[in-house]
């Protein structure tokens, strides 16, 4: 059977991982390859990688790294930030990316996911939301979760998963940050109308939090962080040895 | 030397890379003669099996691929690229294959159940049918990363691993020098690693 997932998500800027603290044998906790290899070792299933600089030269910077992660790193790569057009696909698919995650690009441009789809493949293409409860409704929010863009977020990701996005990142800002648990209310409601895979992202704090995540919603495919691991909160081979201890189908390395 | 046989589909970085990381030489190409004159041949593949099929016809290098298995030198077929040895395919139509492992492509949504995502993608455990000179490295229960829609089916004498999906998946197929794996050994970590070693050292 097919495991459940653990992804730590990396943010990039200029070439360097955002946030990182020490880890025990990781001389350089800031360079995007020693830490891709480093959770990669410790079992995680795929990484994230997601460009947050602004500049034409930060993207040239992070192509750069990007193919260095592909050359050292043998599991699946979803890079992310920045993606509005097939061009910015074929630059990071060219890179190594085997995945591809769009947010604001396809509420610009809807047709984006279908595009890239047709050419790519549906497994290329990630459709990735950020959503808020905004009275009584979930809503998409566009420019990392500062703008409300109105789009109900059911109707939004049901339209993205048949133009074929092949997976959901479902991020949830009124738990991220909050590290009380994923929203499994939000996860319930987008699980019950795609049949894409759901990765789960925002809010989780402890090891705990995942296994209520597997246990409340069997559908959910993923758990996707980033600070809880790169603050070694959660070490990433002690929450997969543990989900597994509960039932919970996992990967085990090493 | 190992050929990945470049005719247009996919990008071979990863493929390239992790044959690297391992030590092994290895060139992309679309040459035949470059072909001819490696050792093995690596036929990666994403993407559809039409589009793919149909390429590697328009670029002669299907005959080249067949000619050069049947002499006998070691062919490994990565997904797509294991999905086209096989005789026909039956992804939104009907399609011929190279024809070097007997056997056809098919939905997997004819043989899991219903309640079961498509594609089958993630990790999922190995489960040895036959021993395999590629399985010198893994274990039964190792785990690699699947990305499919459709699976080899009718080609139970030459299956030598599956993955379970709601329904035993061909995971690798093997006739003679001819080998085919469903998922990514380029991205199933240090297994999927192991696996290419075995191939490189064939």
């Amino acid at each position: 059977m097919i495991t459940k997932r653990i992804i730590p998500c990396l943010d990039v800027k200029n070439g360097r991982v955002v946030k990182g603290v020490n880890f025990e044998g990781l001389s350089d906790v800031s360079s995007p390859v020693e830490l891709g290899k480093y959770y990669s070792d410790a079992g995680a299933d795929e990484l994230v990688f997601y460009d947050i600089t602004a500049s034409s030269e930060g993207r040239t910077i992070f192509t750069d790294i990007l193919r260095e992660v592909a050359r050292n790193v043998f599991i699946p790569l979803t890079v992310g930030g920045g993606i509005n057009t097939l061009e910015d696909f074929d630059r990071v698919l060219k890179c190594g990316a085997d995945k591809v995650s769009v947010n604001s690009g396809a509420i610009r441009n809807p047709s984006l996911i279908e595009d890239a789809a047709k050419r790519y493949g549906d497994q290329c293409v990630v459709l990735s939301c950020d959503v808020k409860r905004v009275g009584g409704e979930f809503r998409v929010f566009a420019k990392g979760g500062r703008e409300d863009t109105g789009l109900n977020a059911l109707e939004w990701i049901r339209r993205g998963a048949s133009s074929g996005a092949g997976e959901i990142v479902l991020n949830s800002i009124d738990t991220d940050g909050v590290k009380r648990g994923f929203d499994i209310e939000m996860l319930r409601a987008v699980c019950d109308i795609v049949k894409v895979p759901v990765i789960a992202s925002g809010g989780a704090g402890c090891m705990e939090d995942f296994l209520t995540l597997f246990r409340e919603l069997p559908l959910v495919d993923a758990g996707l962080a980033a600070s809880i691991f790169h603050f070694g909160e959660v070490r990433i081979d002690e929450l997969k040895r543990m989900l597994k201890k509960n039932g919970i189908p996992m990967r085990i390395v090493n | 030397m190992i050929a990945i046989v470049d005719y247009g589909v996919g990008n071979l970085f990863s493929i390239a890379s992790s044959l690297k990381k391992i030590g092994v030489d290895a060139i992309c190409t679309g040459d035949a003669d470059t072909i001819r004159a490696c050792d093995k041949i690596l036929l990666p593949g994403v993407g559809a099996f039409r589009d793919a099929a149909a390429k590697l016809a328009a670029s002669g290098l299907d005959t080249v691929i067949k000619e050069e298995a049947r002499s006998g030198k070691p062919l490994l077929g990565i997904c797509l690229g294991m999905q086209l040895l096989f005789d026909k395919s039956y992804e939104y139509g009907e399609y011929a294959g190279l024809g070097l492992i007997p056997g056809e492509v098919r939905p997997i949504a004819e043989v899991i159940p219903r309640d079961l995502k498509i594609p089958h993608i993630g990790w999922n455990a190995l489960s040895f049918k036959k021993p395999s000179p590629l399985f010198k490295y893994i274990k039964e229960g190792d785990f690699v990363y699947f990305v499919h829609s459709f699976f080899g089916a009718r080609c139970e004498e030459f299956v030598t691993s599956v993955a379970e999906y709601g329904a035993p998946l061909t995971a690798s197929v093997e006739r003679g020098n001819v080998f085919g794996c469903q998922f990514h050994p380029e991205k199933s970590g240090d297994v999927g690693l192991a696996m290419l070693r075995a191939f490189a050292e064939l």
